[in-house]
């Protein structure tokens, strides 16, 4: 109780004194109230769990980002120098800063490239399901009737199917690239965010100003777009946060399976399938791609967990 | 209640002809096809091909062949891989066992584990021991399974083995060579059933500390305790009851994922089960093993779901079907 207090006066309280110009009323530029974005922020700016998460989350994309330089700056070892001698290298050895795998390659360079994959595949896999999955769940919600019923049992068929037996057929029949992989995986998912976003839409369509706007003469496009979407939005946010790492996971298993993304490029999934036969020789290589999945994981969870705290407050437990 | 299952049973129905359709759609639209293997042996004549086609019955268009499926299906016939010939029915229920074994054991382990400690985490909330364990179940949550599996596999069988210690076997369902007994099963689940339970253990004890706290909370709790009952009573034929609930729902949809899960785990532990038959069968665009693998799965699952909402009824009186 005493917490619930603290957190009610801190939240009343403002964060600074702004010193008021009384001509600004008129100039429209003074704001009663801080938005709803801003006010996240600042609930989210005292979760120092959520910061150093999101810190770490920012970390993690930089590294990813810096794979060109890594090579000249780090390892001081172009590609076609490296050669099979220098294979199973230890960590810290000179110029290979996490070792090298069993070809000779250069652990930190190839993590931070697969990285890219990971990363660019969970994005792309996500917006994928976001874009079907809003657009579903928004037709449903809003329309109703037998389109809603109809899309509804399409999403029950949808999330009954055994997904991972389904997704390890069509990629050991079909071999797609990263961006092929990322697409299939969200064509496959978006079931459950249409769900999620069709109870929300028919809980915000019934409102007194979507009807104000309706009377008004809005057509449906608007109402949806301008009136319901805006709602929804928060929700969206947390869904995304937490949907990336469940792709991340999902892309990981498949390319250690072999099914994901196939061999000459990287990702975290198919550096451990390359590392795992070679266990006895170097548990190093099994252990860092995993640990790099598991931390990002980690991280965007938190962020996630974060977000939904910020946005959402009737959400704490 | 027996209404209700019935009724429920009639509406799998059209969800299987509807999971069945897509999944056989999409094998069949995806290039390539069990005879493709053929096409490069320069001793297959393509009329070779073309009567293996036939033979297969893969000469006709797709919708037909679904058909054909079905109605087989609808008879208890699976149809024959068509790589090696076999009996499609015979494979899966040969395999099956391994993977409910697996599955189950590591539903048992981490239910066994997650209600006491959610139990415990709730009552004692914002003690060392709530911290420790939300901390770790944070933590665990995260983990990719198969990375878990690998690491076990690392530490308890290759590391524990070159120290000299008692470790557990890397992979498989058992010795294949000499005596094979209990004891030796049981060293070969340990690890798999671990890697596979930890991260659903850690997602439960959340699970279980949320909804215990919720219970705590409410009016019949404090009149229990308020009677001068037992704090042991009250816990357990009071709020645990209730928690209990959201609980088998819970668990009813984390089936699913635990079959997915165990298609990975399979694959790390070298486990011979349906995960493991699905991969290879993938390999080989065998079409009918596929479908029958798929099929089963999906049976299972919507079997477990059904569960669910029947021990759902029983525990919830409140609760009317019909």
């Amino acid at each position: 109780m005493a917490q619930q207090t603290r957190r009610l006066t801190a939240e009343a309280a403002p964060d600074r004194v702004e010193r008021v110009d009384p001509s600004a009323l008129n100039r429209n530029e003074l704001r009663s109230t801080p938005g709803l974005y801003r006010r996240a922020w600042r609930r989210y700016r005292r979760n120092k769990i959520a910061m150093v998460a999101l810190f770490v989350f920012v970390l993690i994309v930089l590294f990813v980002l810096s794979a060109d330089m890594l090579s000249r700056y780090v390892t001081h070892v172009t590609y076609w120098k490296g050669n099979l001698r220098g294979q199973f290298l230890a960590p810290f050895s000179e110029g290979h800063f996490l070792g090298t795998d069993s070809n000779g390659r250069d652990i930190l360079t190839r993590l931070a490239y697969g990285g890219r994959v990971s990363l660019l595949v969970a994005g792309l896999a996500v917006l994928t399901t976001l874009t079907i999955g809003s657009a579903v769940g928004a037709t449903a919600g809003y329309f109703g009737g037998f389109l809603d019923s109809f899309l509804m049992r399409l999403v029950d068929v949808l999330l009954a199917i055994p997904g991972l037996p389904l997704l390890i057929l069509i990629f050991a029949l079909y071999r797609p690239n990263a961006a092929g992989l990322a697409i299939v995986l969200g064509l496959l998912s978006w079931a459950g965010v249409a769900r999620l976003i069709r109870g929300e839409v028919l809980s915000i369509r019934g409102r007194d100003y979507v009807d104000a706007a309706r009377v008004i003469g809005a057509s449906n496009g608007r109402i949806i777009w301008r009136h319901i979407f805006p709602n929804i939005v928060p929700i969206i946010v947390v869904w995304i946060s937490l949907a990336i790492p469940s792709v991340i996971l999902a892309e990981a298993a498949l390319s250690y399976l072999g099914f994901g993304v196939q061999v000459p490029t990287p990702s975290w999934g198919n550096m451990l399938q390359g590392a795992k036969d070679y266990y006895t020789r170097s548990w190093t290589n099994v252990f860092i791609p995993g640990f790099m999945i598991y931390i990002t994981v980690l991280a965007i969870n938190l962020v996630g967990n974060g977000l939904r705290d910020a946005l959402d407050p009737r959400l704490n437990d | 209640m027996a209404r209700f299952v019935i009724t429920r049973l009639l509406q799998m129905i059209p969800l299987l002809i509807g999971i069945t359709f897509l999944t056989f759609s999409i094998v069949n639209l995806v290039p390539g096809s069990p005879v493709s293997r053929y096409e490069f042996n320069p001793r297959a004549r393509p009329e070779d091909i073309e009567r293996i086609k036939r033979n297969l019955g893969l000469d006709q268009p797709w919708p037909v062949r679904y058909v054909q499926w079905l109605g087989n299906v609808a008879r208890g016939d699976l149809g024959i891989s068509l790589v090696n010939y076999t009996p499609v029915r015979a494979r899966i229920l040969n395999v099956l066992p391994n993977t409910l074994l697996l599955t189950t054991t590591s539903l048992v382990f981490a239910l066994l584990l997650s209600i006491p400690v959610g139990i415990y985490a709730a009552v004692k909330r914002n003690s060392w021991f709530d911290n420790v364990s939300t901390v770790g179940s944070i933590a665990t949550f995260a983990m990719p399974s198969f990375w878990l599996g690998l690491l076990l596999i690392l530490l308890f069988a290759v590391k524990f083995y070159e120290w000299g210690l008692p470790s557990l076997p890397v992979g498989g369902t058992r010795t294949l060579r000499g005596e094979t007994g209990f004891m030796d099963r049981l060293e070969h689940l340990i690890l798999p059933s671990l890697a596979l339970g930890l991260v659903q253990l850690a997602a439960w004890m959340r699970y279980i500390r949320s909804s215990m706290l919720e219970v705590i909370r409410q009016d019949f709790v404090r009149t229990a305790q308020a009677k001068g009952l037992r704090d042991r009573v009250v816990l357990y034929s009071h709020a645990f009851r209730n928690a209990l609930l959201p609980l088998i729902t819970l668990v009813g949809l984390s089936i699913p994922e635990l079959f997915g899960g165990a298609v990975i785990i399979e694959q790390v532990f070298a486990w011979n089960g349906v995960g493991r038959l699905i991969n290879d069968a993938a390999q080989s665009s065998d079409y009918t093993l596929i479908m029958g693998a798929v099929l089963m799965l999906a049976v299972l699952t919507l079997l477990a779901n059904l569960l669910a909402d029947v021990l759902y009824a029983i525990l919830d009186p409140r609760i009317r079907y019909d």
